[in-house]
């Protein structure tokens, strides 16, 4: 029987902190680290299985239109060349994260430039990639014209989902009142994810049933889309993604290379490899989509803000339902009755839309705090001091209270620890050299969500633990976080927990995507655990609760023993549900946080760079303080990107994406990122789950940018509305 | 049919005379820990030490390497007997999805040596002198090797330890 528990009112218990381990939220190492460290931990396309042939997709030449032949004959004559499929199953583009089905297929179909038109299947590697680059496409042109501008006036533009709107009060009027106002339009540029690990899998079958060792995140859904897009059954398709090489949201859904290598492998009955090259990577899987924003603040004279409006402009290729959610964050950051918040959607021909990490915020925010610090030169007020009158009482979008709110805490921790009282008010004040030196702020947000998720745990009878889910690590740290909520509950050292993890014949979770991976699966560990505690504690004829756990010792009351005598060579197994219920609706939740900055910008060229950067994040209970760290120094790092170097550079001839490489699209390098600082404002959030933890892999890019771009107007008097603020947008602005 | 010196132990190979050091180290020899990021010498993933000196695998054909000597990270340690390099990793949380990291540390155990005979880069002031491996030394010398998880404080932390 699964202790299954539904957030429908706050767990004030919070019992993880009654615990005696003493190991939840300790500083531990990850516990796969020696074998990241020594390379023998085993991504997707490195499994070595007999007789495996490799696979090579060859790409569309053109944006539209349909293949009109392939000539097979040539190509099939070259050595080592086994097959070429253009079955009408495979993906025209990965599935979006969460869908559960299958996306669009039939790659005869030409949707975008780059996209795969044909899997070439060969003994070795080097002949597929031979083969596959002489493969020979004739297309038929497409019948009408196609749009490759989103600002083009020949675009369709229609309304995101209704979800994004909001729209409250009189904002026009709100600004035509208001003491001060501020109405600009700021653009940000796409992104890719750019994980370290190219997407790849292998694919072997026995029988009718399916193993893909696969690059994913979300094995769960993965599943569903893999066998619905196959046409097979779920119980036939097993995915084996026990390391993942970075996702950030790219591998949220099954992509063409799973797909089109199970469909060669049943066909040639061998194990079949399909590696896709960065390039590859680039042009087919999902980019961030570029935004064009126009925000609206309307405030009083003290800088309470009376209205707020944040109307956004996205793209996304014709009948893709994804839009950027660029207002998420607007929606309940600040006050103001008169609100008016929406996504667009241009419909163009660039490679499909989809989540890159922090989908909405990490653009919206860097947009709205660059607006809000603009606000508070007009008000004449400090930039924090701006932000925190501007908190409101209740979410005013829905009315209902926050589960939680730190962000005036994280202002004035991330302040304290920063320095911000020596930041000088006016531009151009601070000289070193040939450069500007500025300071900003931004704050952060980032809305928590809660998943269904299960997991089991076995305490078996010497005393070892183990925790399996089919949650991923995609270098988050679950295997470290599962293991210690479980260390911590069931007393048992560290050492002596095992986390199976990136199998899907494990219990499901929702796998690695929106920051909600650690507090729902670990929910599911810790209500595993607890029905652990109960079988234990019934051997003292005791309570749960007041049953002590440590380093293998039971005590309840008077009473003493060691767990192993306890559990007496039968292994007690515990299974635990969570599920997100009425708290989700009744509370707002979020993680908040706030960035601050320091740059240089170079006085003659305009090139800016980082000199320092502090992060105060309230993310509820903290699991493990080094590898929550260091998602946040991933995240600022992001933030650094957005803010300066990461551009997705598209044709506007043909759609086709001219910077499809880790050469020319720039993400931060080692010299790109100074001394960072994480400061976290411990909380603990009973509403968020029953281990008081929210979200923190995504909060780090949420808002990081726009403290850049303010410290960058601090510095120089500059103020670039058009991320990423390379030094072309800022050097005819710098005084003489 | 190239003949290496893989981690002390020679080693020939029959394989096309296309595959490149990357790809006969990943598919041929069985030593996954060597990363292939993008092929193209842009990310440093794949980096390995060949005779004494660090290089980008996957720019480079294997039969270009016949006799010569070979370290890739299964050579550095094991997890059960770690590099101090791959121990200061461990404790520095120097990586997140571990990718990466492979070609970081053999990325860094050569650099340490170079910055040890005294070469100088190009944040180095004085380039007559030895320069001292700062912090800022360290990024730009390990600039090549790129980290989308952004461990780069983390890495830089683990390198000054070791090389101190």
């Amino acid at each position: 029987m699964t202790n299954t528990l539904t957030m429908d009112k706050p767990d004030v218990r919070n019992r993880l902190d009654a615990m005696a381990q003493g190991i939840i939220g300790a500083p531990l190492d990850r516990p796969e680290g020696p074998l990241k460290v020594v390379g023998t931990a085993t991504y997707a396309s490195e499994w070595q299985l007999p007789d495996m042939a490799y696979g090579v997709f060859a790409r569309a030449t053109v944006p539209a239109g349909k293949v009109a032949s392939i000539d097979r004959e040539a190509v099939l004559a070259m050595p080592g060349v086994l097959a070429i499929h253009d079955d009408p199953r495979m993906l025209v583009n990965p599935a979006q994260g969460g869908a559960g089905k299958k996306p669009l297929q039939d790659i005869r179909e030409i949707h975008y430039f780059g996209q795969t038109v044909a899997l070439v299947v060969a003994e070795t590697f080097e002949q597929a990639t031979a083969a596959a680059k002489a493969l020979k496409v004739e297309y038929a042109a497409p019948d009408d014209a196609s749009v490759f501008d989103p600002e083009s006036s020949a675009a369709t533009v229609e309304h995101g989902p209704d979800t994004q709107r909001v729209q409250t009060g009189d904002l026009d009027k709100a600004m035509a009142d208001a003491a001060f106002s501020v109405d600009v339009t700021y653009t940000t540029a796409g992104h890719a994810s750019a994980a370290m690990e190219p997407h790849a899998s292998i694919a072997s079958w026995q029988g009718d049933q399916l193993t893909l060792r696969g690059s994913l995140q979300m094995l769960n859904y993965n599943v569903a889309e893999l066998a619905d897009s196959l046409a097979v059954g779920q119980s036939q398709v097993r995915i084996l993604s026990p390391y993942v090489g970075g996702g950030f949201g790219s591998k949220l859904g099954v992509g063409e290379d799973s797909v089109a290598a199970a469909i060669a492998s049943r066909e040639l009955g061998r194990p079949v490899r399909v590696d896709m090259s960065r390039q590859q990577v680039f042009e087919t899987v999902m980019r961030r989509s570029e935004t064009r924003q126009r925000l609206r603040l309307a405030a009083r004279a003290d800088g309470v803000l009376t209205g707020i409006g944040h109307e956004c402009l996205v793209s996304n290729l014709p009948g893709e339902q994804y839009a950027e959610p660029v207002t998420q964050a607007t929606e309940f950051l600040y006050g103001g009755e008169n609100r008016m918040l929406s996504v667009d959607v241009a419909r163009i021909v660039r490679l499909c839309a989809g989540s890159v990490r922090a989908p909405g915020e990490a653009v919206g925010m860097q947009a709205l705090e660059s607006a809000m610090d603009e606000l508070a030169e007009k008000v004449g007020i400090d930039p924090v001091e701006l932000r925190k009158r501007n908190i409101p009482a209740i979410d005013p979008s829905q009315g209902t209270p926050y589960s939680s709110n730190t962000l005036a805490k994280c202002l004035d921790a991330g302040a304290a620890r920063f320095g911000w009282d020596q930041r000088q008010t006016q531009t151009c004040a601070t000289r070193e050299g040939e450069w500007w030196i500025g300071m900003g702020v931004a704050s952060a947000a980032r809305v928590h969500k809660l998943v269904e998720a299960s997991a089991r745990v076995t305490l078996a009878s010497d005393g070892t633990v183990k925790v399996e889910t089919d949650m991923t690590d995609i270098g988050t740290g679950t295997y470290a976080v599962l293991g210690q909520i479980a260390g911590e509950m069931l007393g048992t050292p560290i050492e002596k927990v095992s986390v199976c993890l990136g199998d899907s014949a494990l219990p499901a979770g929702p796998g690695s995507g929106g920051s909600w991976g650690a507090a729902s699966s670990g929910s599911a560990v810790f209500l595993a655990c607890e029905q652990i505690r109960q079988a234990l504690a019934k051997k003292f004829q005791g309570d749960e609760e007041a049953l002590s756990l440590k380093d293998g010792i039971a005590r309840l009351g008077e009473a003493s023993a060691m767990v192993v005598d306890l559990v007496a060579g039968k292994p007690i197994v515990g299974e635990g549900t969570i599920k997100p219920g009425e708290t989700s609706k009744a509370t707002r939740q979020a993680s908040y946080g706030a960035f601050f900055a320091e740059v240089a910008v170079n006085a003659y060229t305009g090139e800016t760079r980082v000199r320092r950067m502090t992060g105060a994040f309230g993310i509820g209970r903290v699991l493990n303080e080094k590898t929550a760290t260091s998602q946040c120094y991933g995240g600022m790092t992001w933030s650094i990107g957005s803010a300066l170097t990461e551009e997705l550079a598209f044709d506007l001839r043909d759609g086709h994406l001219v910077n499809h490489d880790l050469a020319e699209y720039h993400v931060p390098v080692n010299l790109d990122v100074p001394a960072l600082e994480v400061v976290f404002v411990e909380e603990r959030d009973p509403h968020a789950s029953p281990i008081q933890a929210k979200g923190v892999g995504e909060l780090g890019i949420c808002g990081g940018a726009g403290a850049i771009a303010n410290a960058i107007y601090n510095a120089c008097g500059v103020r670039v509305r058009d991320f990423p603020m390379t030094l072309d947008k800022i050097i005819g602005g710098l005084p003489d | 049919m190239p003949a290496l010196v893989i981690n002390g132990t020679l080693r020939s190979f029959d394989c096309d005379e296309r595959t490149s050091l990357l790809d006969l180290l990943r598919n041929h020899a069985g030593l996954t820990g060597t990363k292939k990021g993008c092929d193209h010498g842009q990310c440093g993933a794949c980096t390995v030490i060949v005779e004494g000196r660090r290089i980008n695998s996957c720019l480079s054909l294997a039969v270009m390497h016949d006799g010569d000597e070979v370290t890739t990270i299964e050579g550095l340690g094991t997890a059960t007997d770690l590099s101090p390099l791959q121990r200061a990793f461990v404790s520095h949380d120097a990586y997140q999805c571990g990718y990466c990291t492979p070609g970081q540390i053999c990325s860094a155990t050569a650099m340490i040596e170079e910055a040890r005979m005294g070469w100088p880069s190009a944040v180095t002031d004085d380039v007559e002198t030895s320069p001292e491996l700062s912090d800022n030394e360290i990024r730009e010398r390990m600039s090549g090797n790129l980290c989308r998880c952004a461990a780069y404080p983390n890495i830089v932390a683990a390198i000054r330890e070791t090389a101190a």
